[in-house]
């Protein structure tokens, strides 16, 4: 917590709220500029999830729902730190993540993909961050998605990741990518962020220390959230 | 210095994650934010979420975060969590039920934050939803102050009903005519 406030949101780093190639956007992206809110109480304090909130095996997708078996596709371990701006590690904090299933197909009753829904697998998982700000989760990579943005229109795989770290104003939300995927140079919301290194902090890392032998792939994916004001250096 | 990470839009089917309603994997926070026993005045706050055509947003996700009674942030402990997450229905309602907010500082009518997520937005919003009959100190607030006359309504909420079932309603549009003032906080 500070009492400076937060560095604003870097809009040479998120997307523009309104993205002509994302159609959902022309109906839901506001038209006027937001107005400037100065840092008080409400914004540099955020809640406070414990243990309470989160056990063991919510981090582990592919146990968390099973019912009569192990989730099908190919096992994955997803890790990294969740730091602020000034590589701060954000302990503590509540990460959330949800995704398809290996088919591309979501455990959620409005999606209508023709992909076969997996009975032990809810794709749903959520952890706190240890004292390096560190998470780490258990679960199945998933499939590419068809949605009716454009014609032929497919999401690459993506994981969906929630971040609160220590300030109201420091949440977010994002969706981590697979490296190499073919879908990414076509997918209009992973290209509505327009500078290409700031893009390529979505994709994940493939990672050899992360890969468990004979068990499951390691990709690794830093979250960087907004960092505390810093004073300016006088003289 | 590292980058921050860009926003990405929660999508559509966050649901069974984000608010969920499963035998073993349980909400993290609810449409309720503090518990019967939690000392202040019961309030219930409920209202629409619409687009552009004015038409309602079925699938958008809305969190709040609030100072207790007495003006301050809780700190985590029960009865009193002060965070809530609710997801629209199919009319694009949503509902939170909780304890009516003091005032945090000096110059700072009460108010509780709010995040506003949806399919088609790329990032969150942010925005706060103030009291009908907290009238001065609405008109001492820094934040209301400097939001022309036109648009100030947008963030007050209408009071449905009093006493003991105080009822406020908030409805939030998105975009276009009678768009809510969202924050750059």
């Amino acid at each position: 917590m500070t009492d400076k406030g937060f560095n604003p949101r870097d809009w040479s780093v998120h997307p523009a709220q309104e993205h002509p190639s994302y159609r959902s956007t022309l109906l839901r992206a506001q038209r006027r500029p937001p107005v400037p809110l100065k840092h008080s109480l409400s914004e540099v304090t955020a809640p406070v999830f414990g243990t309470d909130s989160v056990s063991a095996l919510d981090s582990d997708l592919t146990r968390n729902a099973v019912r009569n078996g192990e989730p099908l596709g190919e096992r994955i371990v997803v890790s990294g730190r969740v730091l602020d701006e000034s590589a701060r590690p954000m302990r503590c904090t509540l990460v959330e993540v949800w995704q398809a299933n290996a088919a591309g197909r979501y455990a959620h009753s409005s999606d209508g993909h023709d992909a076969p829904l997996d009975p032990n697998f809810l794709g749903a998982g959520r952890t706190l961050t240890d004292s390096e700000g560190r998470y780490r989760f258990t679960t199945i990579r998933p499939g590419a998605y068809p949605w009716r943005n454009h014609s032929n229109a497919w999401r690459p795989a993506h994981i969906h990741f929630s971040v609160f770290g220590e300030a109201f104003v420091q949440r977010l939300v994002t969706q981590m990518y697979f490296p190499g995927d073919p879908l990414l140079p076509l997918d209009p919301i992973f290209n509505s962020v327009r500078d290409s290194a700031a893009r390529q902090r979505l994709v994940s890392r493939f990672s050899l220390d992360l890969t468990k032998p004979e068990w499951a792939l390691g990709f690794e994916f830093d979250i960087v959230l907004r960092g505390p004001l810093q004073t300016p250096a006088e003289g | 210095m590292p980058g921050q990470t860009p926003s990405q839009t929660v999508g559509p089917f966050f649901s069974h994650a984000m608010t969920p309603d499963h035998p073993s994997f349980r909400r993290v926070a609810a449409n309720r934010l503090a518990a019967p026993t939690a000392p202040g005045l019961p309030i219930r706050i409920e209202g629409r979420v619409t687009d552009g055509a004015g038409d309602p947003v079925p699938d958008a996700m809305l969190e709040v975060w609030q100072a207790g009674p007495a003006g301050a942030y809780p700190d985590g402990s029960r009865p009193f969590r002060g965070f809530g997450r609710a997801s629209t229905d199919k009319a694009g309602r949503y509902w939170f039920e909780t304890v009516k907010p003091g005032s945090t500082a000096p110059g700072a009518a009460p108010h509780i934050s709010l995040v506003v997520f949806a399919r088609g937005m790329l990032n969150h919003t942010f925005t706060r939803l103030y009291f009908p009959d907290e009238v001065a100190a609405n008109e001492g607030d820094e934040l209301l102050a400097s939001i022309g006359e036109d648009r100030r309504g947008t963030l007050i909420a209408a009071l449905l009903a009093g006493g003991r079932k105080c009822t406020y309603q908030f409805d939030i549009r998105l975009r276009g005519e009678g768009e809510t003032v969202f924050l750059d906080a």
